[in-house]
């Protein structure tokens, strides 16, 4: 049994259809890729897993159990955070208070987050985390007030927040310069094998055949071809898919 | 001690002086300052923090303004009306909090006004409970055996104890996760669930509990004026609650207290200048927010750092922001 199945599923938008009938899995501490063109539903993918949105059809189960059409809360709270292609952050909210929030609502009852103030196990958690990342300095700063980088670097870190069992990085390197590049490749590699799995939607080839054994390729919505990077590299349909015939 | 600290004991010792000193009116436009302090951190809990717009604040003061007064009139103490009317209120409050679920921004101006102007249709058509546009009169001021708070002085005293109450209260909720959630939902609800915030629980909350202070300010609201009818309780009054809020400034602690003495004290002072003084206050209304639009909290700021500028150079706040 797979660690994240995904059976058949589609979301159709009136009568566009971003996702049709795709089928996936992803084992326990690996790394896979999704790549794909503009418009080929890998947003959209991580969007019905994570319960941003409801898929019209199919089934997502993760460690056996059904999550289909869970709501966003609920999935994160059963051990999958992701990124964004487009930062997500609390701009008005300082770079801790974010990390926090990603913390907070995992354990415990609604009342116990009122009644209960310690949190001195995510606070460290939120410290480590960020020197982990090299942004330590950055604590008491407002979020919308980090570059672009740093903001960069802000998301991924509330995604491991939580100790999450799976993360989904929406383009992690998009926008990102080749220093900060090699830095989180880095990141997610040594993670990785600490024992967190990835799966990873990116454009940069060389960053996707650098991490991912395994990659999976989408276009308009369909899954075209899967295998090593190697396979892929070599797949005429994937160059059908980018290039056009 | 820190910043919040300092100036709540300062403020609070402020108050208790000034029952001593002030006459009559003045006293009167202190206590219904005080009430609507009380209104404005509600209203700040859910717009200001939550971000969930709410066009129905006085609809939630009405519960308690006549929980107290019908119950006043058949012998209940005080303060059970009190409790009543806040527990009707927060239902209210959940009640409301369902259509911020499916509808934001404007839309929920719409709902929200579209409450309150059904509630005010309730109060004044429902003629054998709510003395229809005669109102009730002579509503009777909190006595607890031989101590009556019946005088002006003694009643500001008690409205002060339960604003006290409500400042402390809200201050351990918006520091608590509670309150970073919250926050959380106003600057991006979506990512805010992407990371476990239930969504559903947090914006019902921030309905409740500002409408249960709403609730609280109008119980105390209806014996300081000792008469009230639907009139009191119109769309103009919640709108003047916006103004509190956002004149003081949007989701900051202090906001609420400032902005609400502005819209109470600026008028009693400009009354003197006869007709011209709406004029002169909608004025000032406009040039405080072109010059401060995050609420005139900023001059607040300014003063504390100048005034600690030359003793240490950090200046970090200590209300929940």
């Amino acid at each position: 049994m797979a660690f994240l199945e995904i059976d058949n599923l589609s979301k159709h938008f009136f009568r566009l259809s971003a996702l049709n009938r795709v089928s996936l899995g992803v084992e326990p501490g690996e790394l896979l890729g999704i790549i794909g063109p503009n418009g080929s539903g890998k947003t959209t993918l991580f969007n019905c897993i994570t319960g941003v949105l409801s898929p019209s059809d199919g089934q997502v189960r993760f460690r056996g159990e059904d999550i289909t059409g869970r709501s966003a809360d609920a999935v994160y709270r059963r051990g999958i955070a992701r990124t964004f292609q487009l930062i997500q952050l609390f701009p008005e909210m300082t770079v801790m208070e974010n990390l926090l929030v990603a913390a907070q609502e995992k354990k415990g009852t609604l009342l116990s987050r009122l009644l209960h103030r310690e949190e001195a196990e995510a606070t460290a958690r939120a410290v480590a985390l960020l020197e982990f990342l090299g942004i330590a300095g950055l604590t008491a700063n407002l979020a919308s007030n980090l570059s672009y980088g740093q903001q960069k670097l802000l998301d991924f870190g509330m995604a491991l927040m939580s100790d999450p069992q799976l993360i989904l990085l929406d383009e992690p390197m998009a926008g990102v310069n080749p220093t900060m590049i090699k830095n989180l490749v880095g990141h997610i590699l040594e993670l990785n094998a600490r024992g967190y799995t990835f799966v990873v939607i990116e454009h940069n080839m060389e960053v996707v055949m650098s991490l991912c054994r395994r990659i999976v390729v989408l276009s308009q919505g369909e899954r075209i071809a899967e295998g090593t990077p190697a396979e892929i590299a070599d797949n005429p349909l994937v160059l059908d898919a980018y290039f056009g015939r | 001690m820190t910043r919040g600290r300092l100036s709540l004991v300062a403020l609070l010792a402020l108050a208790v002086a000034l029952s001593l000193v002030l006459d009559q009116y003045k006293l009167y436009v202190v206590s219904l300052t005080l009430v609507y302090v009380i209104l404005a951190i509600g209203l700040n809990l859910t717009l200001g923090y939550a971000g969930q717009i709410s066009l129905c604040h006085a609809a939630f003061m009405s519960f308690g303004s006549y929980a107290v007064a019908i119950l006043g009139q058949r012998g209940v103490a005080f303060e059970v009306g009190l409790v009543v009317g806040v527990a009707i209120a927060f239902a209210w409050g959940l009640v409301l909090g369902f259509p911020a679920l499916k509808v934001k921004h404007h839309y929920l101006a719409m709902v929200t006004l579209g409450f309150n102007i059904i509630v005010f249709l309730v109060l004044r058509n429902w003629e054998s409970l709510t003395g229809g546009s005669f109102g009730i009169s002579n509503v009777a001021r909190p006595a607890w055996g031989p101590i009556s708070f019946k005088s002006d002085r003694a009643f500001y005293l008690y409205i002060l104890a339960w604003a006290a109450i409500v400042v402390a209260s809200a201050y351990w909720i918006l520091t608590s996760r509670w309150g970073r959630a919250f926050r959380a939902i106003r600057e991006n609800e979506m990512r805010a669930e992407v990371v476990g915030v239930n969504i559903m629980n947090y914006k019902l909350m921030a309905f409740a509990i500002g409408a249960a202070y709403a609730g609280m300010g109008g119980a105390l609201f209806a014996p300081l004026l000792g008469y009230i009818d639907p009139g009191a309780f119109t769309l103009d009054r919640s709108i003047q609650f916006l103004m509190m809020v956002v004149l003081g400034g949007l989701g900051r602690f202090e906001g609420p207290v400032i902005g609400a003495l502005v819209v109470t004290v600026l008028p009693e002072v400009l009354r003197g200048s006869e007709g011209l003084y709406l004029i002169i206050y909608a004025l000032a209304v406009i040039l405080m927010m072109l010059f401060m639009p995050k609420g005139l909290v900023t001059l607040w700021d300014l003063a504390w750092r100048s005034s600690r500028s030359t003793t240490s150079p950090s200046t970090s706040s200590a209300s929940p922001r």
